[in-house]
């Protein structure tokens, strides 16, 4: 018999009970949904990295003062006062692998233009961002070293912070702008450049030169962080750790105490954000498994109940010439069939899955030609793993019995 | 060895005996019997006598305990599951009492259904064939019904049809009247008198019916496991005489 033949005595078998094939469905369905979106938010994940790690530039290496593990009370990142601008000025000149270098002194403040007002993040930073971070404006420039020696109130305006406050594609550049009621004037507008790895808002951001924050708005002396970009990519791991050991020798620690700063590169920033959707992937996967498992048994059960109703065909097909294996085949291809149709319909519930997903909690989802096939080949083999013994005790029935079973 | 005179059937000392936990339940008990090709054998006897054993025995539904079987020359007791598969499928057209047609099946489809484990015959081919085996049974107009809109008499013929449809060396008709009544069982009598006749084949009726095996040109009878009585019909009946002359108000 033709394997479409085959296929098609399974449909039309299982289109005779449509209630009860749909039921059966569902565990596969829910099960191949979840193996469709588990692999979709990983490959997203994985996508939106790979995507961040190329618009920051392989080589980024970020300092922050404070440590999450510091003894004592615990402190959050760049809260603490353990960064100097001398120790950056260190790094730049003490380090070989360093290329660029920005510190960094961030505040927030209300913003005020004309009668809009936003309240944001300004990030004082020095002139060497834009490069690190291969970032260009939208109109204007970036803040001068002019700027930063004099402590001038200039302003660069974030994409967001821009249409907040004058509107989407106004140029705002000469513009004055009110920050902590004092005037800066507005010198550049970034591009929009999206979440960053640990998923602050970049286009949600006023630049101003770090002098200018120290000076004019916080009165700091000390800075939160240190944004360094590598000489090139397989210098990051070695320059990380150069910085690491100059900021101790900096900062007098002994052998044995922790870091009072945290060095990080962009790829462990990145293992960070998927340790979240981990959690995520790593349940949908036991649901997967569980659903798989209860969807299989699913089958395995239908298919018992349709081998007992059609005990009297089986002994039939036998008698008049179908053999054992021809048998298995049939009820086998039917379990299959039932898995994939089941398995169709998952990937279906899979995409609306993982677009929801992409939709309300905004994390990356990439549905791919591999996550299909490979639901596919998860539904096709649980239809042969639990539809092989149904099929077998089908097979192996005696066609004189069967004949006669009432 | 000639073809024309080699027994369609040949049966050396038969015997199938049945294990039922300690009791040994002897079915047959030594059938010797030689059926020529186009022969129409009526195998008779009481109920438990061995019939249903010895035609599933002829039937390559199962294996004698002891003694041979010759279907058409070829020993075939000793064959594997899958050697006797085929050989159901080539040589041998089952009826049964209870018709056994699959549901929602049409009846073209019921009758397709032996080609379809028969390797290479084509779509068009299996259409063909078998719209020739309904139309040789009269149902040429019914392809396209389902069992459950087919009279007991028809869904019958619709199983002769099947059975005849890859052209086997002999039909074997288990007990074919047992769900019909007398009208209907003299056309399905007919209908296997003019196979007999008209094409040639042999035909095997078990039935424990006297009126009925008088259908055949040959009755066997059994009692306990044996052949205890092989004669001629002396008075053979006639269906399509006897359909004639049947009142034409009985007729469906
Ligand atoms: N599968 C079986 N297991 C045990 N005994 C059986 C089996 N099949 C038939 N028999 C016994 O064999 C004897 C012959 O049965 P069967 O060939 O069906 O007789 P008949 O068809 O003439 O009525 C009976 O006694 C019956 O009970
Ligand atoms: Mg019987």
């Amino acid at each position: 018999m033709s394997v479409f033949m085959i296929f098609r005595i399974a449909f039309k078998s299982l289109g005779r009970n449509k209630l009860r094939t749909a039921l059966t469905m569902l565990g596969m369905i829910i099960g191949v949904a979840a193996v469709i979106t588990v692999v979709a938010l990983g490959q997203g994940a994985q996508e939106s990295i790979e995507t961040q790690i190329r618009a920051a530039g392989t080589n980024l290496i970020t300092v922050n003062a404070g440590n999450f593990n510091m003894g004592g009370v615990r402190q959050g990142q760049g809260a603490s006062n353990t960064l100097t601008v001398e120790d950056s000025r260190a790094i730049r000149h003490e380090i070989l692998g360093v290329q660029f270098l920005a510190p960094g002194v961030n505040t927030r403040a209300q913003v005020i233009a004309g009668n809009q007002n936003w309240q944001t993040r300004i990030q004082g930073t020095d002139v060497d961002l834009p490069l690190i971070r291969a970032w260009p404006a939208k109109y204007g420039g970036f803040f001068t070293p002019q700027d930063v020696s004099s402590a001038a109130k200039v302003a660069v305006l974030g994409g967001v912070v821009t249409e907040t406050l004058f509107g989407e594609e106004v140029d705002p550049v000469g513009q004055i702008i009110r920050i902590r009621n004092q005037p800066f004037k507005v010198v550049g507008v970034m591009t929009k450049k999206g979440q960053a790895a640990m998923g602050e808002d970049q286009d949600d951001a006023i630049f101003v030169p770090y002098t200018t924050v120290q000076k004019k708005l916080s009165g700091q002396q000390h800075i939160n962080n240190i944004t360094i970009s590598a000489q090139s990519a397989n210098q990051v791991g070695n320059t990380a750790d150069q910085i690491a050991m100059l900021l101790r020798s900096r900062h007098n620690l002994l052998p044995g105490d922790t870091d009072d700063f945290m060095v990080r590169t962009l790829e462990e920033m990145a293992s960070v954000r998927s340790e979240a959707t981990k959690t995520m992937r790593a349940l949908l996967a036991s649901i997967a498994g569980v659903s798989l498992v209860v969807g299989g048994i699913g089958i395995m059960n239908i298919m018992l109940v349709s081998v007992t109703e059609r005990t009297r065909e089986i002994g039939l097909r036998l008698a008049i010439g179908a053999r054992g294996s021809d048998v298995l085949l049939q009820f086998l291809v039917e379990a299959v069939a039932l898995s994939l149709v089941g398995g169709a319909f998952g990937i279906g519930l899979g995409f609306g899955v993982s677009n929801g997903l992409t939709r309300v909690l905004e994390w990356p989802t990439f549905v791919s030609p591999d996550a299909v096939a490979v639901a596919f080949g998860v539904a096709a083999a649980t239809g042969v793993f639990f539809g092989f013994y149904p099929a077998r005790k089908a097979s192996g029935l005696d066609p004189i019995e069967a004949l006669r079973y009432e | 060895m000639h073809v024309s005179t080699m027994p369609v059937i040949a049966t050396q000392d038969l015997v199938k005996t049945y294990h039922l936990g300690e009791v040994q339940v002897r079915a047959l008990r030594g059938v010797t019997v030689s059926l020529d090709p186009g022969e129409f054998v009526a195998v008779t006897g009481p109920s438990g006598s061995g019939k249903s054993t010895f035609m599933h025995i002829l039937g390559c539904l199962d294996r004698p305990t002891s003694g041979k079987y010759f279907l058409e020359g070829r020993d075939v007791s000793r064959l594997s599951k899958d050697e006797l598969a085929a050989i159901r499928n080539r040589k041998i057209g089952f009826v049964f009492q209870g018709f056994n047609l699959l549901p929602r099946t049409t009846a073209l489809e019921n009758v397709e259904l032996p080609m379809l484990y028969n390797g290479g015959v084509r779509t068009a081919e299996r259409h063909k064939r078998a719209r020739a085996a309904l139309e040789a049974v009269g149902l040429a107009d019914r392809t396209a019904h389902y069992p459950n809109q087919l009279s007991g008499g028809q869904q019958q013929r619709v199983a002769i049809a099947r059975a005849l449809v890859s052209s086997p060396s002999i039909i074997l008709a288990d007990e074919p009247t047992g769900n019909l009544d007398s009208r209907t069982s003299v056309e399905v009598m007919d209908i296997f008198q003019m196979l007999n006749i008209e094409h040639s084949l042999t035909v095997i009726l078990i039935t424990h019916e006297h009126d009925i095996a008088e259908y055949a040109t040959r009755i066997i009878t059994f009692r306990d496991g044996r052949i205890v009585q092989d004669r001629p019909a002396d008075s053979r009946r006639i269906a399509k005489r006897e359909l004639a002359a049947m009142p034409v108000e009985e007729s469906v």
